[in-house]
């Protein structure tokens, strides 16, 4: 009997590890401080999370598809430095389809340098995040950029705005979400970013065109950084240089978080967001613990690695690697 | 049925008592018993997805069986992994050899126990000795200093059994160890293996080779679907009972025989070329014709398959279909003009293991079935539905992720995936490679029913009595030509192999 609970319990862990992971830190730090759970504290993460999330939603189909994309934060920035400046010239209308296009342009630079010339993704985005930085860089001039006229424009309306009571940005990763989970789980494009990066052989020998499959991963992934930079330039109507350094990996560990493989194949858009929201609340509940800024960071990496090695250890039933 | 063993036998080196081991929707076994006497060969047997693997699982400590024990010299004992296993005496020769290419023969044997001297450095000298000395007990012919990458399979097999020997076994156990062996290699292994016995260990083998079963056991067990079905002497049974056992009913390998009405040309190939590969290739093959390769490994049939498949680019020579010249660039571009490819290797080319059985069946076709811009569940199910119930597939529902099907059932979801795009011309590469004997003729006579059903097959395969029983015609080729084409009446197996032998010269294309 005690055998038997103890197995449902394990199977329990091994499907929803990340989830009783998540609820545990949130027990912790409702203890810690009552405040972490209430309704406006849930609107302020949601909130604060949802530009990492939007990039995170495109990083998984790149994931999934076996390949990694390390270049978001960079082209993050490029995408708000390029917006803030368009703007003054081209006003808004024309400022984000013009900046939608570009980052869309190294969306595809990098889709078919790793889709068609087969290049390793690592490489190839590790290179395109200095690369990006560069172009950022010589595009400003390195100067911050600002809307001169910030009363005068509706531009703030995705970064501060709200619609029913519900801010923008939170909206946007809604509807993104829920638009990019669906064709990822229901549509063939999205079966096909299973079969490619779960056996690509197998799925070269299905017929399934691998590069164009790999290429259109990295354009979704484009999309989603272009919309979080509109999100970003729209909050702050202004922007440094370096608004997006370092939210690569941050990116990387929510979708890792959410449980999809390194190796391709596996994880959903639902589970990301759920790596998403693990991640701001995480950072949200040291904030209000009253943890120093740079201890963060520490404490952050320690707790994502806490996460995952429960998954794993739940996923195989023991918490040591059987093979050492 | 219980087994033999009388008063006078000594004791056994391993029993395993009544084990049972259940995985969520399959009872994998159920109450298997097996009993190694010292000295003795035994034979495991049974179809894949018998439950062969999960059993040498439990031994080895990779699964906790949920009932029944190991009794090992008379201890009951509880095995936490294959390390446990071996410092229990029981030692374990895998099919897929488990080696460092890039070391020699004496680092891979006592890897993770080098000997060493003081500060930690190794003791080269002692290593080599110990080495040297296992080795010329299996008189073998490299030394301890060799570096395993450049050993042939059968050698690497050797470094594995000489790993064996550095602990004092108890049992061995030999898991399809012939798989990748020549004949003279076979030899080899087998004296080996009559060296064990001699020495008093007791050796557990599986197998899938009759002959060899014949040739070197003691006592056959057999398992049918995680049942212990019983254990017979070698000496008292033949092959038929064995099979009998194994599936349940008798089997059928008798020659093809079976002619019906041939129709059109579906697929012509004249002249094709492709780099060193093969050179000027001709053959057609007709509705309702099952066209049979055979060769030997590297003869060139499978780089031909690939090329009507769109994998390789052809240096010359021309397809047609159906009468009409066609370029064939990738294999999409195959796919939409009807030729279908099974691969020769299942599981790194023909599914993707971590997917379920329904979307690996339909995925050559996921962009035509749709509703609106969804993929449509009900056709997808409902195909998946008729091409299980047609070819017999055992899973317990289309969830079932692939990966955790036996082979032959793996084989028949590539089957029905390529079945289900209903193609003018089917390609079967190795059908029945590493399959069962009872999932072996279900698959032959599945081919059968295709042509009879109007399908152009090709089926290449490096097993004789396959390619006489499932083809009309038979190709054989030899280093990247086409010796002779036989109708199954010139067909006997001395113009066969003296065609793929090169030996014949005579070719007639």
């Amino acid at each position: 009997m005690a055998e038997s609970t103890k197995q449902d319990i394990g199977k329990l862990l091994a499907k929803q590890g990340i989830l009783i992971a998540f609820a545990l830190f949130i027990i912790g730090f409702t203890i810690a401080n009552p405040k972490f759970l209430t309704l406006d504290n849930f609107e302020n993460v949601v909130r604060s999370s949802a530009i990492l999330g939007v990039m995170a939603l495109g990083v998984t189909f790149v994931v999934i598809s076996g390949n990694l994309d390390l270049s978001v934060g960079s082209m993050m920035s490029f995408s708000t430095i390029v917006v803030l400046d368009l703007h003054d010239k081209l006003g808004p209308t024309l400022a984000i389809p013009a900046m939608f296009a570009m980052t869309l342009c190294l969306g595809a630079l990098i889709g078919f340098l790793v889709g068609y010339l087969k290049l390793n993704s690592l490489i190839v985005t590790l290179g395109m995040l200095s690369a990006i930085h560069g172009l950022t860089l010589t595009y400003s001039g390195g100067k911050n950029m600002d809307i001169a006229d910030k009363e005068g424009t509706w531009f703030a309306i995705f970064g501060q705005g709200n619609i029913l009571g519900i801010q923008t940005p939170i909206l946007i990763f809604i509807a993104l979400a829920a638009l990019l989970g669906i064709i990822l789980a229901k549509t063939p494009f999205g079966r096909k970013v299973y079969a490619v990066g779960g056996n690509g052989t197998a799925a070269t020998f299905s017929g399934i065109r691998r590069a164009r499959v790999v290429f259109l991963c990295y354009i979704m992934s484009a999309l989603c950084v272009a919309t979080a930079g509109l999100i970003q330039a729209s909050r702050s109507m202004g922007s440094q240089n370096t608004v997006g350094q370092g939210l690569e990996l941050e990116v990387l560990a929510a979708v890792i978080l959410g449980g999809a493989s390194l190796l391709g194949g596996s994880g959903t858009i639902f589970k990301t967001v759920i790596g998403v929201l693990i991640l701001g609340f995480i950072q949200n509940g040291l904030l209000l613990v009253g943890l120093d800024f740079s201890v963060q960071y520490v404490v952050t990496w320690i707790i994502i690695i806490l996460a995952v090695w429960l998954d794993i250890a739940a996923k195989r039933g023991k918490l040591m690697s059987p093979i050492a | 049925m219980t087994e033999i063993i009388d008063q006078t036998t000594p004791t056994p080196v391993l029993r395993l008592e009544d084990i049972v081991k259940t995985f969520p929707g399959v009872r994998a076994l159920d109450g298997v018993s097996l009993t190694i006497l010292p000295g003795e060969v035994h034979a495991l047997m049974g179809e894949n997805g018998a439950g062969k693997s999960t059993l040498m699982k439990v031994l080895g400590g990779i699964h906790q069986p949920d009932e029944g024990q190991i009794i090992v010299a008379e201890q009951p004992v509880v095995m936490s992994g294959p390390l446990d296993a071996k410092a229990k005496g029981i030692v374990f020769i895998h099919q897929e050899l488990s080696l460092a290419d890039e070391l020699s023969v004496a680092e891979n044997i006592y890897l993770g126990e080098l000997p060493h001297k003081r500060f930690g450095l190794v003791d080269w000298a002692e290593l080599e000795a110990k080495t040297n000395a296992i080795l010329e007990k299996l008189k073998v012919g490299f030394n301890a200093k060799t570096r395993v990458g450049d050993l042939s399979i059968a050698n690497q097999q050797m470094v594995e059994i000489a790993r064996a020997l550095t602990v004092d076994a108890k049992a061995v156990i030999f898991d399809e160890p012939t798989a990748s062996l020549t004949d003279a290699e076979k030899v080899v292994l087998f004296e080996v293996i009559s060296d064990l016995q001699e020495q008093g260990v007791g050796i557990a083998y599986i197998s899938h080779r009759m002959e060899e079963i014949f040739k070197i056991t003691d006592r056959i067990s057999v398992l049918r679907d995680g049942q212990y079905q019983g254990t017979v002497n070698t000496a008292d049974t033949n092959e038929e009972n064995v099979t009998q056992m194994m599936i349940g009913r008798k089997l059928d390998l008798s020659r093809n025989e079976a002619h019906h009405e041939l129709g059109e040309v579906a697929l012509e190939v004249r002249g094709l070329s492709c780099g060193s590969l093969f050179e000027d290739v001709n053959f057609e093959v007709r509705r309702g014709e099952v066209v049979g390769f055979y060769g030997l490994v590297g003869a060139g049939r499978t780089e031909i398959a690939e090329t009507l498949f769109g994998l390789r680019n052809p240096t010359s020579g021309s397809i047609f279909l159906d009468g009409a010249e066609v370029a064939i660039t990738s294999p999409h571009d195959a796919i939409e003009r009807g030729i279908s490819l099974v691969p020769e290797d299942r599981k790194g080319q023909g599914l993707v293991l971590g997917m379920n059985c329904r979307d690996n069946m339909t995925l050559p076709q996921v962009d035509d079935l749709k509703a609106g811009p969804f993929v449509a569940d009900g056709a997808e199910i409902a195909i998946f539905d008729q091409y299980r119930d047609k070819l017999d597939i055992r899973t317990p529902g289309w969830k079932q992720l692939v990966g955790n099907l036996s082979g032959g059932n793996q084989q028949k979801i590539v089957i029905g995936k390529w079945l289900s795009m209903r193609p003018n011309v089917l390609i079967v590469d190795e059908p029945t490679r590493g399959i069962d004997v009872g999932s072996k003729a279900e698959i032959h006579n599945l081919l059968r029913d295709l042509a009879a059903q109007g399908y152009a097959v090709i089926v290449i395969s490096s097993e004789m009595p396959e390619v006489l029983h499932v083809a009309d015609r038979i190709v054989a080729m030899y280093s990247g030509r086409i010796m002779r084409t036989f109708t199954s009446e010139e067909v006997t197996e001395e113009n066969l192999i003296a065609a793929i032998s090169g030996l014949n010269t005579e070719k007639v294309a």
